[in-house]
């Protein structure tokens, strides 16, 4: 038998354990986070942003203890648990996808550790139970996003709509979202068609929705992959009004689809537009503060999806101090007064929008919930002025 | 549906099965030779297109790096092998020039200003750092393991691929990139507009094809290969050697997907996890041709992309399901009618 020399050499990619270590911290963050997988256009910018969060808050320091969750359920689920059972974290920041946060729902709600997670879907927050009592949400509920932009469409005219949406939770949601909306403002859906993320054609989909002939079509996809539905249909020579949800809001969006988006219309953060937002709304310093921090640090603009996060920071630095003063970071009951001082935030002005929260808003948004009506033009984002 | 419809449709399908056609292929000829089921196939595809989109945006080429470890890797792993040996070690030309090949790409990439450069020699230029993984890749993973069960060797193939997706992310970042097309001239016919790119898709597609089976009958190198796939341990006893075999299908399953890369990146936007989903596509197309008959395999590849685009029109939620479950009839069918011999692990 021959001996062969196993010289395998494993190029493996990780190493992800960022610890701001402090002699004193006292405060340990977990987050959760896919800064790999499908997930990692949205969980690249979050992962930087833990960065530009405060170490300090008052005379405590703040630890932030980052894993990786490649975009997948069962690993988010891991990471929780080795987070509550070895590190013993006081609150949770977690994590970029909208299964993924759910499947540790139950988790943190059992360990009575507070979690505010950056993601849209409003099912982490509603029904409101037991459970998701102790979580918080960062992003403008779908639903919000949704009534602003059919809100515009019924304004202009559109009497029938065609909405192409992702096959997953994203899509689905959203699919479920614009059905119900769409009939309180006499809108008729007319047709309802699911892609893949990683399709490479959707003409069959295009085409579908093209026969139907509507005034207006919806995408509603995360990141990258919601240009290829609408550059499929103006190559195929759509000329109605395209909308997209703010999945889209991402700069790779505009450098995908170049002329092919021009005139897309969209619900999203300010923080794409903010040159063009008025000195008087009170997010535009912290929004500005955020972008300057992230550029400095990374040499690119931050996403909006950046911002979800550090608007997560923001209620924690709100509410740590408070939680303090009731119990010793470390122990259940700071983690309880924590959840309470989160529950109790009142007009925090952040980088999305005014956070009033209430223990059956687990978003706080209002209805605008910071969010604008947002072109493409020339290439670059534009608010929309009708 | 109307005529119109179908057309589209039936366009959108031959291109995308035309791709699955050249994957279906290289996946074949892969494991006919070395019996490894190939999965890290579609990182290729993606390699390639991603390269050309960097080269494109005149951005530097990370991955020409990952070329320079494994050459090292390589490199050292020969020393080892020869250390072990009578003659001791003794540097041979071909090291020297392994391990010179990548550093000097990578130092002309360097310097090279390729977004100016014209898109043919861009596209020689994404070969040129693709095409040499495919042997490195066997050089390092699958020769140590040649003789082991073919269960270890796909279990070693996802090890690869799953490490490749990892390396992707770091080397290209998360954002898809697509390219320019080749040429922007459209074609107009009375019910449907033909893209100059789908005819550069199924062009090139068929070319290959041709040269493939060109290459397998007419050349002793292409009859060598069919030799090995045919048989092992006869082709070995003529002396053909099994790892210049494994190099060679290797080198040419990178080649084909680097190309396949190239000819879908206008099309659709890649991303550094796009590849699997693609391959897996050629996969089937493959498994239609159970995984000996060429001809078979590409037709095979043809229906699924057809499927695939006619299946998005009728019931888009049920796409992929649809196209997947297309394996079980098939497999069902093959068992049936062809009788299976057992080959010795």
């Amino acid at each position: 038998m021959k001996k062969f020399c196993s010289a395998l050499t494993c190029a493996a990619a990780l190493v992800l354990n960022v610890a701001s270590s402090n002699v004193c911290a006292q405060v340990k963050i977990g987050v959760v986070n896919s800064s790999t997988g499908p997930g990692s256009m949205i969980g690249i910018p979050q992962k930087n942003t833990i960065a530009l969060l405060p170490t300090r808050i008052g005379d405590l320091g703040i630890e932030y203890i980052l894993l990786d969750d490649a975009s997948d359920p069962t690993a988010a689920v891991t990471a929780t648990k080795k987070l509550i059972n070895e590190q013993h974290i006081d609150a949770m920041i977690a994590t970029t996808t909208a299964p993924n946060s759910v499947a540790m729902i139950p988790f943190i709600a059992d360990a009575g550790v507070p979690m505010v997670a950056p993601v849209g879907t409003i099912a982490v927050i509603q029904p409101m139970t037991e459970q998701k009592r102790w979580v918080f949400k960062t992003t403008q509920n779908d639903a919000v996003v949704a009534e602003t932009l059919i809100a515009h469409m019924a304004k202009t005219g559109v009497k029938t709509l065609g909405l192409i949406g992702t096959g997953d939770p994203y899509g689905e949601n959203w699919s479920t979202v614009v059905s119900e909306l769409s009939k309180k403002y006499g809108i008729k859906l007319v047709a309802n068609e699911k892609f893949q993320r990683s399709d490479t054609s959707v003409t069959g989909q295009v085409l579908k929705i093209l026969t139907t002939r509507p005034d207006a079509v919806l995408v509603a996809a995360p990141g990258g992959p919601a240009v290829l539905p609408q550059a499929t249909l103006v190559d195929k020579g759509y000329k109605g009004k395209l909308y997209q949800t703010h999945g889209a809001a991402l700069d790779a969006f505009l450098k995908l689809g170049g002329k092919k988006v021009e005139g897309t219309i969209l619900a999203a953060s300010l923080l794409l537009v903010l040159d063009d937002m008025p000195d008087s709304n009170p997010s535009k310093k912290i929004t500005q503060d955020y972008v300057t921090a992230y550029e400095a640090k990374f040499g690119v603009k931050p996403p909006t999806f950046g911002a979800q996060v550090y608007d997560a920071g923001l209620l924690l630095n709100e509410a740590i101090p408070l939680a303090a003063k009731k119990a010793q970071p470390g122990t259940r009951e700071f983690r309880a007064a924590l959840r309470d001082a989160l529950e109790s935030t009142k007009a925090l002005v952040a980088s999305q929008g005014t956070y009033t929260m209430s223990p059956t808003d687990h978003c706080g948004f209002d209805q605008k919930g910071g969010n604008e009506l947002i072109t493409v033009k020339d290439g670059k984002w534009a608010l929309l002025k009708d | 549906m109307d005529m119109q419809i179908a057309l589209i449709l039936g366009q959108d399908g031959i291109i995308n099965g035309a791709i699955y056609a050249l994957l279906a292929l290289s996946i074949l000829l892969v494991f006919t030779v070395t019996r490894v089921l190939l999965i890290p196939q579609g990182e290729f595809v993606a390699f390639g297109a991603l390269t050309m989109a960097t080269l494109q945006a005149g951005e530097p080429v990370k991955l020409v790096w990952l070329l320079v470890a494994l050459a090292i890797a390589e490199a050292f792993s020969e020393l080892m092998l020869m250390r072990r040996t009578a003659q001791g070690i003794r540097i041979s030309s071909s090291l020297v020039l392994k391990l010179a090949y990548p550093l000097a790409l990578a130092a002309a990439l360097y310097h090279l200003n390729a977004a100016t450069l014209p898109m043919l020699v861009q596209a020689f230029l994404t070969l040129l750092i693709i095409v040499p993984l495919g042997p490195q890749l066997y050089r390092l993973f699958f020769q140590p393991i040649a003789n082991a069960p073919s269960l270890i060797l796909l279990i070693v193939a996802i090890a690869v691929h799953v490490a490749l997706v990892g390396i992707g992310l770091l080397a290209f970042g998360p954002g898809g990139a697509s390219t320019t097309p080749f040429s922007e001239a459209n074609f107009e016919f009375e019910l449907l507009t033909l893209n100059s790119q789908t005819l550069w898709v199924v062009g090139t597609s068929v070319l290959l094809i041709v040269v493939l089976y060109v290459f397998f009958n007419r050349t002793i190198y292409g009859k060598a290969l069919r030799a090995a796939a045919v048989n092992r341990t006869g082709a070995r006893l003529m002396g053909i050697s099994p790892v210049f075999a494994g190099k060679a299908s290797f080198f040419l399953a990178s080649l084909i997907g680097a190309l396949s890369g190239i000819l879908i990146a206008p099309i659709t936007a890649i991303y550094f996890d796009s590849g699997f989903l693609i391959s897996l596509k050629g996969f089937i197309g493959a498994i239609i041709g159970g995984l000996v008959s060429y001809p078979l395999a590409a037709v095979g590849a043809i229906i699924v992309g057809l499927l695939e685009a006619f299946s998005a029109f009728w019931a888009s939620d049920y796409k992929d399901v649809i196209v997947f479950t297309l394996i079980i009839p098939f497999l069902l069918w093959r068992s049936l009618t062809s009788h299976h011999v057992e080959e010795e692990e």
